[in-house]
């Protein structure tokens, strides 16, 4: 009964952080929220797999952290350098 | 159920109750800080003290088993890619230039630059 007190919880922060995703008026707002809205997944999975007494769901939830936090790198890497892949290659064919 | 029991499980719906709150209140916090760098911490209070208090919660409900063991190596993970996720973030707003808003300091006077201008003559003691 606790994980589902646990589970609503968590749906509230979720709603909370998608407001944010939305109303946020920079860039690294939003970037910050669906970084958030990862964690609260990986929260979410972890819960009802106790809830539903699915041991292997916490397989799942790992996965999901491990993708989120490539994931917010790859956005943060993309906006950064405006390019995810190295951009020698660009330069090279400049030159030539 | 017996005494011992009673206070795990009790223990752990303190645990898990507590985590659902911390995460609750990173996502007001999330939602209702000012600026973009004090909602950065709001959110970092989620992904450290929520996070590490459900699972908390969790191993306990689980007991000695392997599924504590899953718990276990999911919060070492989001322990140490939460900081940094959010270290990411932060220097990749700073650097393209999203600075903190220079507030007045508590006696209402401009706080002095960061970096001390060069050409001012140090102030006499």
């Amino acid at each position: 009964m606790m994980f589902a007190v646990g589970i609503i919880a968590v749906f509230v922060a979720m709603i909370l952080v998608l407001i944010r995703l939305f109303s946020g008026p920079t860039l690294y707002d939003r970037v910050l929220a669906v970084n958030s809205f990862g964690v609260h997944t990986v929260l979410l999975i972890g819960l009802i797999g106790f809830l539903t007494d699915r041991p292997d769901f916490l397989d799942i939830a790992l996965l999901y952290a491990l993708i989120n936090f490539v994931g917010t790198i790859a956005i943060l890497k993309f906006f950064r350098y405006r390019a995810i892949g190295d951009k020698l290659h660009i330069k090279d064919e400049a030159e030539t | 159920m017996s005494q011992l029991d009673t206070l795990l499980e009790v223990l752990s719906w303190f645990f898990i109750l507590s985590g659902a709150f911390f995460v609750v209140i990173g996502a007001v916090g999330t939602l209702r800080f000012p600026d973009f760098w004090s909602r950065l911490h709001a959110a970092s209070v989620t992904e450290s003290a929520g996070v590490l208090l459900v699972f908390a919660g969790l191993c306990i409900q689980a007991g000695f088993t392997l599924i504590t063991v899953k718990i276990i190596i999911i919060g070492i993970f989001l322990f140490i890619t939460g900081p940094t996720s959010t270290h990411a973030i932060a220097n990749a707003a700073l650097v393209t230039g999203l600075r903190p808003k220079e507030v007045k300091g508590f006696a209402g006077v401009e706080p002095e630059p960061l970096t001390k201008n060069p050409a001012d003559p140090a102030e006499p003691e």
